[in-house]
């Protein structure tokens, strides 16, 4: 690890309380500063870092610009819904509100530099000033020259300023067509699970040992480090579990040094995590009841909007045949659903002559004709084709079960696609006592 | 020589690498002028005399400066502007309007922005113009001076020139042309561009007021000329103020030169691109590294400036993923090879992954399909996967069709750096059938 961070024209003690506050993250910090310079020196007119989601991108380059009391503007481009949301928030930070007052209605780039020209030119930069903009991939879809203007604003403006593009994505996504200034590329790395595990560990609960918790991450990370890596949500996952893990500690059935049996307490609570809090599918606050009332584990209803679908009688036959209409081939459809369909040689017929499977490639779309004769074939009573039929299709479209394909003016024949999973339609044909995996051509 | 050794105090290092500092980065962040522009003698000489004839005899004039990125054209301009206003005469009467094809992206707000750097503002007041070629030609007459035989000659100079094409109509261009042309008021109009397929953009009736006069600035500088150029940007001027100290530098500058590693390293960086900007990008990276306690420039430090600076992004990214990811992209990668190129969905990858788990893993357990879905799409908000058509159709996102925007050896090479990758995954990717 380096001695601290060393730049001359900054305060030592600030740069010491600026190096506490950034774990593991001293090289890249020790790296911005160099290229920063002292403050009243050049900076690049343009840098780009970039680097995973919580790798502490904001962070370092945020910390650095307000402990050393920088002059600068940060935004975060998802705020800016519209260039001049940027522009004002950048005016309001670098020169007050009497500059951002100036911007005229949905103001052009042009406007912007004139404004701050004008302002420059009243109080010329002692420091360079340093714009930072967050989540700078956003930018891309705004006016076409403002991502150019920004990266040479500097020449633009005529004012020691550098701006600071963070982003997940890397810079040759961002090119423009006919080139533009490139800015310096700065990497941050991930963090290593050392390192992971070194910050997870600061937040440690006061009322255990930092032992303990420390060894509780180790676990929290042997379950999670090969999925995610995003030290938010670790550190959510494990604010969220640790009661949990000290449940036995706090009834008095084992002590601290009972790793072992600690550890085969919490390891399947946190796999459970991973498939349900992890994917969203549950809240964080359901998460945390659940695990007060600690029983009815199995009977989870999660936000996911598989668990919640009811649909009328008719209406899952309706979707049963069209998921068979989609993934089994027309050809087959004697087979599967005459009585006696006549001579057709078996070895020949299950002689599949796709390599790939239907349910690898995608559903089919079908015409209606196909759908109605394979729904009168399953569903058990006779049914008239009246409208309320036609109108329960129409309402599985609306539900976005099914899909239509083409356009909507074709009345006589619409083509419909089955947009459900075989999860899902494993369920819904289990209520009706059908085994659609009998008459699927894949799983034959 | 004695004279210059007594006004000399020694300074402090750490004062003279502040100085240093603050002399190489306003050369390699400020793009300060030099002193001449090096290599483009006879350019600089031809837009010159063209400028000069505006500016002294009043002959309007149009021409176009081409060249790359990081060529040197605003420094060529923007020198010949410099050497021009030494003349008192010129200065007093030449007015420049500086556009730029990014900021003025109309031609309302391109007049708007004339008629301000002209100081008309006030002129023009409240005035209704029926055109643009009106009002145009209203702010030129206004320049005119009292004996009414001759006006200001103004120079208009368009950067971006490109942008401006695009504009409705090209009515900016086809009047700022057809001004110089005709002899209304002496004019230059000067645009600076990077594509060589300019002409092809302007439309006729706009070309044929163009002058058809092209300075081009496609660099033929030679390896030698770049190490020059590399050396004389690190070297300190003779006013710097601690002449022991400048001495020293530009003598370890001279030494690092010769250095065989930093030759390797121009050598590459020159066959990339000779353009300035490049080399101004490496230069400051290894000037970062300057401090009290390693006050010159090391072989070293210019290894480690192209280290930063030659990274491969995309395996930087690569690094950070989980090993689920990883495993995604390996799945995809043997998709690729197996159906050359094809587009793939995610169905197709999760099979090929399924597969994996089922024969050969060892390591790697088996994940729920929504957990392989969420890393599947952090795949795609990265960008390293892209979708075939934009990703608006009603699809089910399981069979959306997607590309890997990644080639093979990247794949390899970010495998080669993964750390603790498991052997069985690193088999896996390097077999040729999935």
């Amino acid at each position: 690890m380096l001695a601290g961070l060393q730049c001359p024209g900054y305060p030592e003690a600030k740069l010491s309380s600026v190096s506490e506050r950034l774990p593991c993250r001293e090289g890249q910090a020790g790296t911005l500063l160099a290229l920063m310079g002292e403050p009243e020196q050049y900076c690049f007119p343009s840098i780009f870092i970039y680097g995973h989601r919580a790798t502490g991108k904001s962070h370092v380059i945020l910390t650095l610009l307000k402990e050393l009391e920088v002059p600068h503007a940060a935004v975060s481009c998802v705020e800016c819904v519209s260039a001049g949301l940027l522009f004002e928030q950048v005016l309001l930070a670098m020169f007050g509100s009497e500059s951002a007052t100036l911007l005229p209605r949905s103001p052009s780039l042009s406007d912007f530099v004139r404004i701050y020209r004008q302002f420059c030119a009243q109080e010329p930069a002692q420091q360079t000033r340093y714009i930072v903009l967050e989540r700078a991939e956003l930018l891309r879809d705004m006016e076409a020259n403002l991502l150019p203007g920004l990266l040479r604003l500097q020449e633009l403006v005529d004012d020691n300023v550098t701006v600071i593009l963070l982003s997940e994505i890397v810079w040759d996504k961002f090119r423009p067509n006919t080139g533009c200034f490139e800015p310096l590329l700065l990497h941050f790395p991930d963090y290593t699970k050392a390192e992971l595990l070194q910050i997870l560990s600061l937040d440690s609960n006061p009322s255990y040992s930092p032992e303990l918790y420390s060894s509780y991450i180790n676990i929290l990370l042997g379950v999670f480090y090969s999925v995610c890596r995003d030290l938010r949500e670790l550190r959510h996952l494990a604010a969220l579990n640790f009661p949990k893990f000290c449940e036995p500690l706090e009834k008095g059935e084992a002590k601290e040094s009972d790793t072992h049996k600690l550890w085969r307490n919490i390891e399947p609570h946190l796999k459970r995590a991973m498939q349900t809090v992890y994917l969203r599918e549950v809240s964080s606050v359901q998460w945390e009841q659940q695990q007060m009332e600690e029983k009815e584990a199995t009977a989870l209803r999660g936000l996911s909007a598989h668990a919640h679908v009811e649909l009328p009688y008719y209406s899952k036959f309706l979707l049963i045949a069209a998921y068979l209409a989609s993934y089994n081939p027309a050809r087959t459809d004697r087979r599967f659903f005459l009585k006696h369909h006549g001579k057709i040689k078996k070895t020949n017929f299950l002689k599949k002559h796709e390599k790939t499977s239907n349910h690898l490639l995608g559903p089919k779309p079908f015409p209606l004709d196909r759908l109605l004769a394979i729904f009168y074939s399953v569903v058990d009573s006779r049914v008239a084709p009246t409208a309320s039929v036609f109108s329960q299709i129409s309402s599985l479209v609306t539900l976005q079960l099914l899909t239509q394909v083409g356009h909507d003016d074709q009345l006589d024949s619409p083509k419909y696609k089955c947009a459900v999973s075989l999860d899902f339609i494993s369920a819904i044909s289990r209520t009706v006592s059908f085994d659609i995996v009998r008459y699927l051509y894949d799983f034959l | 020589m004695s004279k210059r050794k007594s006004k000399d105090a020694s300074l402090p290092v750490g004062e003279c690498v502040s100085q240093v500092q603050r002399i190489m980065r306003e050369r390699f962040c400020h793009q300060k002028l030099p002193d001449k522009p090096y290599g483009l003698d006879s350019q600089y000489k031809h837009l010159l005399e063209l400028l000069r004839r505006t500016a002294v005899h009043g002959e309007s004039n149009s021409v176009l400066i081409v060249g790359p990125r990081g060529a040197g054209k605003t420094m060529l301009l923007r020198c010949a502007l410099r050497e021009l206003l030494e003349l008192q005469e010129v200065k007093k009467n030449v007015l420049q309007v500086h556009l730029s094809g990014l900021l003025q992206t109309d031609d309302r707000i391109a007049l708007k922005e004339i008629t301000r750097q002209l100081h008309l503002e006030n002129v023009v007041g409240d005035k209704v113009f029926g055109s643009f070629a009106e009002n145009l030609v209203f702010l030129l007459e206004a320049l005119k001076k009292g004996d009414k035989s001759s006006s200001r000659p103004v120079f208009f100079i368009l950067d971006e020139f490109d942008l401006f094409a695009h504009h409705k109509n090209q009515t900016l261009l086809y009047n700022l042309l057809d001004v110089s042309q005709s002899a209304q008021a002496p004019v230059a109009v000067v645009g600076l561009t990077c594509r060589l397929d300019m002409l092809e953009l302007l439309e006729k009736r706009v070309k044929s007021r163009f002058s058809h006069r092209q300075i081009h600035l496609l660099s033929s500088m030679t390896f030698p000329q770049y190490q020059e150029t590399f050396r004389s940007e690190l070297t300190l001027p003779d006013t710097f103020p601690d002449s022991k100290f400048s001495q020293e530098w530009n003598l370890s500058i001279k030494k690092l030169c010769e250095d065989k590693s930093v030759e390797e390293i121009l050598q590459k960086s020159f066959n990339c691109s000779k353009d300035f900007r490049s080399l101004h990008l490496l230069l400051l990276l290894a000037l970062s590294r300057v401090s009290v306690s390693n006050p010159t420039v090391q072989a070293a430090d210019i290894l480690e400036a192209n280290r930063m600076s030659a990274a491969d992004s995309k395996a930087n990214i690569l690094h950070g993923l989980s090993i689920l990811e990883l495993c995604l992209i390996i799945a995809m990668k043997h998709l690729n090879d197996i159906y050359e190129g094809e587009p793939f969905n995610f169905q197709m990858v999760h099979n090929e992954f399924k597969k994996f788990i089922q024969r050969k893993s060892h390591s790697i357990h088996n994940f729920e399909k929504p957990v392989v879905i969420k890393a599947f799409e952090h795949l795609l908000q990265l960008e390293l996967i892209r979708p075939v058509d934009g990703g608006v159709c009603k699809v089910q996102r399981e069979y959306q069709l997607m590309r890997l925007m990644l080639d093979h050896t990247q794949v390899m090479e970010a495998l080669q750096r993964y750390p603790q990758c498991p052997t069985d995954v690193r088999q896996w990717a390097v077999s040729s059938f999935g």
